[in-house]
Parts: structure tokens; C-alpha cells; sequence
């Protein structure tokens, strides 16, 4: 018999394919924490065909909203989504980096003004995708450091 | 409109900019007078210490018959008392017609933008930009060489810090000036920067060796070299002594060559020079008048 690892989910997500070492911070922007009721599995340093080595992270009973994603094509951005309904794939995704990043992410910046105490979310213009770098809309730096950064 | 940064800015629309400087020269001078900005009133928020700055845009606004208010130090106003910045700002906004800013935080121009409903002009946010002092420099190229494309600009001093470098090398570049930089190795470019000014065509030069640029130079633009980056004040003097711009060092330099600086100068420019056709900075600081008027007649509509 085979044996899993970790076992199939009958509800939930699988974020596949995320970037070594990434899995904890992954965890961080889904908000795993004391008060989750169901089973988190995390896998780290998985054997990938497509990368040599994975992460992989399952929740169970939850899917993600629109900003997580976001957050997580940021840090990972080849991440694929499974979401699992009754043990089936219900949909199969990858995850995109969006044109302008809202709120997810502070400015590298000590000296930008969305570090003060001011009444606005931190805002990016993406210059480029891969690798991922970030232009700050207010001070203009650009951050490449973007695990550092998400919030 | 807000104007924020240079980078907002295409080659001709500085160029309009700089078309309607030149024709408020006679109002800026004193000689003729105008009432294009009768009845507004512009706050003027310094956050931080300005001279020239400051008084160029009061000088500007009442030159146009409008009105300043404001403050030039957040000691005593409701900024002490732990007010944001967007507080204020939506404050002034009612207050007056258009808002010219100084803060020391990098971004804070761009945010005023976004809580003002009335123009925003950036008088210089932190080490980021100074859009108004790129506009004036690129006035006194242009009216003391006729051109600002095709001149050889040397920019020497402190490059890694001083904003008013980075905002003009980036324009220079996209109107197609040679650039030499020359600076202590502690103090050049930032390597984010000179890629920048690469990707837009230019192909800058760096150097150490001042006497050896300036020879060539139509243009020598001065910046401050400030004592407080040198952990050593020996290695501090020893900069400082040479990269001083004296009648020595342009014995071999162009007939024409234009030496600028934005002010204040310590021991950058011995005062020899002063007395010299090369010496433009005074002039540059006039220019603050004109350019000013011309921007702010534009953001509130005077002019088109």
C-alpha cells in the first residue's frame, strides 16, 4: 500500500508549487494561527519536476480570498491554487501578479511617507514580473525584496 | 494638476514650461507688473528650513498679485500637536487655491496630491524630488547656452545623496545632454540611478578627476559636499579640497563655460569666481521667480 505523507483533503486548498522556503510565509499571509479549527499541512522541501525543490501548503476548509492571492503571487509567484471540493479538484489555477499592489505590502523605504503614521495603504506600480520588482507610487523606490515587505 | 515629479513630465511639456518662464521675465524682474493671480492664495507648508525656495514662490505669488499663507517651520502650528499630513493638507485645501509643499518624508508631495483638491506643487519631499528646482536648472541651461540637449554637463559633489542631481541628470538624459559625473568614491551615483539615466539612452560618464572634465565642460553644475557624511573630518577636508571650483582649476576650461550651483555654497565655488561670465548661480536663483510664476499661473489655469 502506499503510504502519504499527508493524506487527501476532502475540502480546501492546495497551494502547490510554491517556492522553496516560502511555505512559513505563506502560512503568515493566510493567517494561520491559534483559532483555526481545521488541519493546515505544511510541506517543505518537496521533490518538483518543474523547480527541483517545492513547498506545498494545505488548508483545510478554507478558500482564499482575492487579496491572499495576491499576496502570495508577490512572494511566490508560480504558486499554483487547487481548490478541493468533495476530494475533487474543483478549479486548478495559477496564481498572477497583479499590475498595482494595494495595501498588501509596506515600502521598503524608512524614510516613505506610508511608513508614518498617515491615513493611506502603501501602494506599488509592478515594473517587472520575473523577478518581481515593485515601484512605490508615493517615495518611488524600487523594492525587489518582497517577502520582507508583504504584510 | 499637480506637479510632483520631473518624471511626470515629457520633453515638451518642460519645454512649454521653460517658453512660459521666459515670458514672465519682465513681470519677475519687477519692470512690468501683473495681476494674473489676483484674488488666490497659495499655502505654502515648510516643513522643513527653505530660503531660497520659499521666498522664490512667495516672491512669484505676489509678483502675480496673488497671496501667500502658511508656515515655514511646523513648531507652534497643529503639525507639533501630532497632526497628519492629511489632516493639514485637507485643511489648507480649504483655506486657500493652490498648495506648494516641503517635507522631509519622501512621498509626502505625492500623498498631499492625493488628499488636496487643489494643486499640489512639491517644493522637495526628503532625499526624493525637487521638481521645481530641475525646472529652474534646465531655464538657466537653456537661456545661458541657448540649448539644453547636445551640452556637455559635468555634475560634480555630492551624487549619492543630493536629490537636486538626481532629478536633473534624469532630465538632462531625456533632453539628450552628455553627463560626466564627478564625485568622491564615496559619494558617486547610486547605481540605481545612473541605470536609470542608461535606460533612457544616455551613457554617462564618471570620473574623479575634475580638472581633467571641466576642460571639456559646457556646463559645471556644483553641488554642496556636506561634512556630516564623512565619519573623518581629515578625509572630509581633504574632498572638500578637491572638487573647489577656483580660477585655477578653470584656466583651462571653455570661454563660455557656465558654472552653476542651487545654493547654498560653503567653500564649493571660491568667491574669485564670482565676479566671472562663468558664474550663473545667482542668476539661478532668480530664476526660481519666473519658473515658479509660469508653473503656478498653469496649475490654476492663468495660462495654458
Amino acid at each position: 500500500m502506499k503510504e502519504f505523507k499527508v493524506t487527501p483533503i476532502r475540502n480546501g486548498t492546495v497551494i502547490d508549487h510554491i517556492q522553496v522556503g516560502m511555505a512559513l510565509k505563506v502560512l503568515r499571509i493566510v493567517g494561520v494561527k491559534d483559532d483555526v479549527n481545521s488541519t493546515v499541512s505544511v510541506l517543505m522541501h518537496v521533490p518538483s519536476k518543474m523547480a527541483g525543490w517545492k513547498d506545498i501548503v494545505k488548508i483545510e476548509d478554507r478558500e482564499l480570498d482575492p487579496k491572499e492571492l495576491d499576496r502570495i503571487a508577490l512572494i511566490s509567484p508560480d504558486a499554483t491554487i487547487n481548490i478541493i471540493r468533495d476530494y475533487n479538484v474543483a478549479e486548478k489555477f495559477v496564481v498572477t501578479v497583479p499590475e498595482r499592489i494595494v495595501g498588501i505590502m509596506k515600502c521598503s523605504n524608512p524614510g516613505c511617507i506610508t511608513n508614518k503614521n498617515e491615513p493611506v495603504e502603501p501602494e506599488f506600480v509592478v515594473e517587472t514580473k520575473k523577478p518581481i520588482t515593485l515601484r512605490c507610487v508615493y517615495c518611488d523606490r524600487v523594492t525587489t525584496d518582497i517577502s520582507e515587505n508583504v504584510v | 494638476m499637480d506637479i510632483v515629479s520631473i518624471r511626470d513630465f515629457s520633453r515638451e511639456q518642460i519645454e512649454h514650461v521653460l517658453d512660459v518662464a521666459e515670458g514672465m521675465l519682465p513681470v519677475a524682474r519687477g519692470d512690468e507688473k501683473s495681476k494674473l493671480l489676483d484674488g488666490k492664495v497659495l499655502g505654502s507648508l515648510f516643513y522643513e528650513p527653505s530660503t531660497r525656495t520659499r521666498l522664490s514662490f512667495d516672491a512669484a505669488m505676489a509678483r502675480l498679485g496673488g497671496r501667500t499663507l502658511g508656515f515655514d517651520e511646523p513648531k507652534g502650528s497643529s503639525v507639533a500637536k501630532g497632526e497628519t499630513l492629511a489632516d493639514t493638507i485637507r485643511m489648507v485645501d480649504a483655506y486657500c487655491d493652490v498648495i506648494v509643499l516641503r517635507h522631509p518624508q519622501e512621498g509626502a508631495a505625492r500623498l498631499a496630491g492625493h488628499f488636496a483638491s487643489k494643486p499640489v506643487l512639491n517644493a522637495g519631499d526628503g532625499a526624493g524630488q525637487h521638481p521645481t528646482q530641475t525646472m529652474l536648472d534646465l531655464f538657466t541651461i537653456r537661456k545661458s547656452k541657448g540649448k539644453i540637449g547636445g551640452n556637455h554637463v559635468v555634475i560634480v559633489g555630492d551624487l549619492k545623496y543630493g536629490r537636486t542631481v538626481h532629478s536633473l541628470s534624469e532630465a538632462l538624459a531625456m533632453f539628450g545632454a552628455q553627463l560626466t559625473f564627478v564625485a568622491p568614491p564615496t559619494l558617486q551615483m547610486p547605481k540605481e540611478h545612473l541605470k536609470h539615466i542608461q535606460s533612457m539612452g544616455s551613457k554617462p560618464k564618471s570620473s574623479s578627476d575634475l580638472a581633467e572634465a571641466v576642460k571639456d565642460a559646457d556646463v559645471l553644475y556644483v553641488t554642496r559636499i556636506q561634512k556630516e557624511r564623512f565619519p573623518d573630518p581629515a578625509e572630509y577636508q581633504k574632498v572638500a579640497g578637491a572638487y573647489t571650483i577656483d580660477p585655477a582649476l578653470l584656466k583651462d576650461a571653455k570661454s563660455d563655460l557656465t558654472i552653476m550651483h542651487p545654493l547654498p555654497r560653503v567653500n564649493e565655488i571660491s568667491p574669485e569666481v564670482d565676479k566671472t561670465p562663468h558664474a550663473k548661480y545667482f542668476e539661478q536663483a532668480f530664476n526660481g521667480v519666473p519658473v515658479r510664476m509660469a508653473l503656478l499661473a498653469m496649475v490654476l489655469g492663468a495660462v495654458e
